[in-house]
């Protein structure tokens, strides 16, 4: 493969970082020091020196039919070097993650307020910005659909509705925004008697607001055309490889021809799982022969990504009068907005994990995706399962209430256990400590009664109360996730690593294309490389399309599949070596291990580097954890999924009842990690996971009206501050999952869905409200 | 128009500077110092941290003009080749970086609360470490572990 003919300025070199730190150490971060010194090049800080800059011109309406484009006006800024449309789309017109159905550029209509519709490169982004403006597009707009009930075309439902809930012919005729109407996916669960009875029932219904993922670094990178006729892109994304194939079959190019380089990501969160500006910048650097860099502002960030999906669901608990569950009924429908993104896998998530870690005998749950003309939705850390906790955790203290039942009482006796059967069917076969987690939280102190300081109360500095009208209250939540890809996908990941001596020195290098975004996947491969080969000094290699996929950076996967890639990759170098060596030495390779730079065995210590000389030992092979399978369509069973994360939290808050302000005193987390491979990393997994739940308890909420977004911005979209995060109580427990690398769990999502949940349980508590949506806001608290 | 300044101790002059550019772009793009971060350029992350003239200041909001003949100190310039500032060294220490896109501004703004607290006589308080970082936004950590990572660089910073 011919490398790039230039590489630019802050193109990722490799990773060193402090040496030493196998796995269970808070072995540092390689590149931390970067980072800290302000040298580490995320994807906005690239540059070339002849680069241009490339904007997006994007809808105003959330639905409309394009009846015409003149670029003239903008081709005719001086600066401006290429404006193109979807005429320029040389390949496939548009992509997907799971469907194509998205255009690289609008094809004739625009299905969501901010759809890109033209791009502009030129040789200051004002230039560009300005130009675009210039670009005139004559719309007719259209009245859009923007409920996803309504787009499927159901009767709201009420209290006794009791049938399946079916697509209408009336939604497929008159509502359509698609040729297939506008069901992405209806998913099924049945188990148990269809017509269960319980001596105490509840019922309500829920809903959950649109979450932004908030990364801070924006959607950036830096196409260059190559001389091959190809490019090099180097941007901030998840998943290089699946990336590279949308973007090839855009452009019409083959992957050999597109080459992409992972540029520093300032987070990720599941929002650049789907293309951004790569197609785009790819297609200005390939028109204008000139590097083209691409990064997103703030405002265009949240037209430029998917949301996690707005929920409405409706759910039935019913019990004995002794609090044992009998039956849940779930209803549940996301909102997937214009384009399917990663929705049918959302809706396979929120389904099949939907009633949370509890054992029911008799479930029925109808999970629905829907295209609306809302911003599109995807996948956000939590994936389907963060709306269904507020749910079903909210119907546990619902049902312990009306039971007179203390709602952590009510949980135990209900929770799942190792040897459990899921409502997949799938017999829970790793340990599922629920009760353990909870009994734990109850067990830890409780923060103060009262704050002695105002500073500490609801609304905080600004002073707005003396403590009247101030209620506390404490709230408890627990999750369960699954880890890794579902459903019968193909989930693998491939690692690349040699071993050599360099200097004089034992050097190993581990090479994946596993996006590093911030949760320190860099730290964890050096960790097992050290652990398995038995070697302080390991670096890290730029992660690129130059070795096979690692998948995704979601579904909490990582540590688990390209960690034990590279577990698998050291095994097979170390094999190779303790081979030579026992050829060198007469010894049986069973006596043989590396320790510490050399080749260890019973009164033997031989360095390396008499073992390997200068020879690199290397080995690339892919790795899968165990077959998952797809679900029965009718009755949602099957072995859906290949591990479960578990966490819990309890929430003590503050609120003041008049004016409608929580303050969120402490929260504490129980969370069980298999093994924790790097402990420090773990912690900062749940603290991070538990301040993006809070958030979406009490603040965070894209606002739409019309399908318009009214708060693009972090002056109107609110994410907690270092004021809203109380201090947390964090326990970790290491139970061994017998099935994964070293009995690891994956740990990034489980506490982001427990957390919300706890908070709302404790705001109930402390109001009495019934408090039925997500985020609460003061009016929903004053009653005003 | 032409703009002259001082950035972490050394003369600065570019040419050709547009009237609505920022300092923070004029840092990123035309000094090559893309260490101060661009999250939202709208002075709401303060991942733009700056000294100006010794006060920290959101650079995405100081027009380039107003830099003018003005002393600039950015994360670029708290290390020496040789070893890192403490600041620097505590963030990594308590584990407060992940993505690191916030870790600029905070370390700038820490070291302003610190140096501040310790010349007022003791290290700074949770409350007030809470109130001087409140305009930093982090989305990885939840901070506690930069809460962790001030109580250290003060600490540090105090014994030397
Ligand atoms: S970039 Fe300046 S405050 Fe956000
Ligand atoms: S470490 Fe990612 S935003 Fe703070």
């Amino acid at each position: 493969m011919s490398a790039p003919a230039r590489t630019p300025a802050g193109a990722p070199g490799h990773l060193t970082g402090p040496a030493g730190g196998g796995i269970g150490t808070d072995a540092q971060r390689p590149d931390g020091t970067l980072k800290v010194r302000g040298e580490f090049a995320y994807g906005s800080d690239l540059w070339m020196e002849d680069m241009l800059w490339g904007v997006t011109l994007r809808s105003p309406h959330p639905y409309a039919r394009i009846r015409s484009i003149d670029v003239g006006p903008a081709l005719a800024v001086p600066g401006v070097h290429a404006v193109l449309t979807s005429d320029d789309v040389p390949g496939a017109k548009a992509y997907g993650l799971e469907l194509a159905d998205q255009p690289v550029l609008a094809v004739d209509v625009v299905r969501y307020q901010g759809e890109p519709v033209a791009l502009v490169a030129a040789d200051h982004p004002e230039t560009a910005r300005a130009a675009a403006a210039r670009i005139v597009v004559d719309y007719e707009v259209w009245e859009p659909v923007t409920d996803a009930i309504a787009a499927l075309g159901h009767p709201r439902w009420n209290a006794v509705h009791e049938d399946d809930a079916e697509v209408t012919e009336l939604s497929r005729e008159s509502a359509h925004l698609h040729p297939e109407g506008n069901l992405v996916r209806h998913l099924k669960v049945r188990t148990g008697d269809p017509s269960p009875t319980a001596d105490v029932v509840v019922v309500n219904t829920y809903e959950v607001g649109m979450q932004d993922q908030a990364f801070l670094g924006p959607e950036s990178g830096l196409a260059v055309p190559a001389e091959d006729g190809g490019v090099e892109l180097y941007v901030a994304t998840q998943w290089l490889h699946v990336d590279q194939r949308q973007i090839c079959s855009a452009l019409g190019l083959p992957p050999e021809q597109v080459r992409l380089t992972l540029a520093g990501v300032g987070g990720a969160f599941g929002g650049r799982e789907d293309l951004s500006m790569h197609v785009h910048a790819c297609l200005l650097a390939l028109r204008t022969g000139r590097p083209v860099k691409m990064s997103y502002n703030r405002e265009e960030s949240f037209f430029g990504h998917v949301h996690r999906h707005p929920a409405t669901m409706r759910y039935e608990h019913g019990a004995t009068r002794d609090g044992d569950l009998v039956y849940v009924k779930a209803e549940i429908y996301f909102d997937g907005g214009a384009y399917a993104s990663s929705t049918p896998a959302v809706v396979g998530n929120g389904g099949t994990m939907g009633i949370g870690p509890y054992v029911v005998p008799n479930v029925h749950v109808d999970c629905y995706g829907a295209y609306t003309n809302n911003p599109p939705c995807g996948a956000m850390r939590g994936f389907g399962s963060v709306q269904t906790a507020f749910a079903y955790e909210s119907q546990m203290d619902a049902l312990a209430a009306a039971l007179g039942m203390d709602p952590v009482e009510l949980r135990c006796r209900n929770a799942m256990e190792q040897g459990s059967t899921a409502i997949t069917g799938q017999v829970i076969d790793s340990p599922a400590p629920v009760v353990e987690l909870l009994r734990r939280l109850e067990a830890m102190p409780m923060p103060d009664a009262a704050p002695d300081d105002l500073r500490h109360m609801p609304g905080g500095v600004s002073n707005t109360t003396h403590g009247e009208g101030v209620r506390r209250g404490v709230g408890y939540a627990v999750s369960y996730k699954n880890v890794a890809f579902s459903e019968g996908f193909d989930d693998y990941s491939t690692a690349r690593v040699r071993l050599e001596v360099v200097g004089g020195e034992p050097v190993a290098t581990v090479h994946t294309a596993a996006a590093e975004v911030g949760q320190g996947l860099v730290t964890v491969e050096q960790q097992i490389a050290r652990t398995e080969l038995g070697v302080d000094r390991v670096v890290v290699h730029p992660k690129d399309t130059q070795v096979g996929s690692a998948g995704s950076t979601s579904a909490s996967r990582q540590t688990y599949v390209t960690g034990g890639a590279v577990k698998a990759a050291c095994e097979a170098v170390r094999g190779q070596v303790l081979a030579r060596a026992a050829e060198l030495t007469g010894r049986p390779v069973g006596e043989l291990r590396l320790f510490d730079g050399a080749v260890v065995g019973e009164g033997l210590e031989l360095p390396l580097a008499e073992v390997l000389g200068d020879d690199a030992v290397e080995e690339t092979l892919e790795w899968r954890h165990r077959p998952t399978e797809a679900i029965d369509p009718e009755t949602g069973q099957g072995f859906a999924h290949v591990q479960y994360a578990f966490s819990a939290h309890r929430a003590v808050v503050d609120v003041d009842t008049e004016l409608g302000l929580v303050k969120v005193v402490e929260m504490a987390c129980t969370q069980d990690v298999g093994k924790a491979i790097n402990p420090q990393a773990v912690i900062g997994q749940i603290q991070g996971g538990t301040a993006q739940g809070l958030g979406l308890a009490v603040m965070e909420e894209i606002l739409i009206r019309d399908g318009k977004v009214q708060n693009p911005s972090f002056t109107d979209y609110l994410i907690p501050t270092i004021l809203d995060m109380p201090p947390m109580r964090i326990e970790v427990l290491e139970y061994a999952d017998p099935h994964a690398p070293y009995g690891l769990r994956g740990v990034g999502e489980a506490p982001n869905i427990s957390s919300g949940p706890a908070v709302l349980a404790a705001i109930r508590q402390a109001t009495g409200l019934p408090l039925t949506r997500v985020p609460v806001r003061p009016e929903h608290l004053t009653g005003t | 128009m032409r703009l002259t300044c001082t950035v972490n101790g050394s003369p600065q002059q570019v040419d050709d500077v547009w009237e609505g550019e920022s300092l923070l772009y004029v840092l990123r793009e035309r000094m090559g110092l893309p260490g101060s971060k661009n999250a939202c350029e709208q002075g709401e992350c303060g991942s733009c941290t700056v000294y100006l003239d010794g006060t920290p200041v959101c650079s995405c909001l100081v027009a380039a003009g107003q830099a003018e003949g003005r002393e600039i100190g950015t994360v670029e310039g708290m290390a020496t080749e040789e070893s890192l500032h403490p600041v620097q060294q505590a963030f990594l220490d308590a584990g407060a970086v992940q993505c690191g896109f916030c870790t600029p501004g905070l370390l700038v703004a820490t070291d302003d609360l610190v140096t501040r607290s310790l010349a007022a006589g003791a290290p700074p308080e949770d409350a007030e470490i809470r109130e001087a970082l409140a305009g930093n936004l982090c989305r990885c950590t939840g901070y506690e572990k930069i809460l962790d990572a001030v109580k250290l660089a003060a600490q540090r910073m105090a014994a030397r």
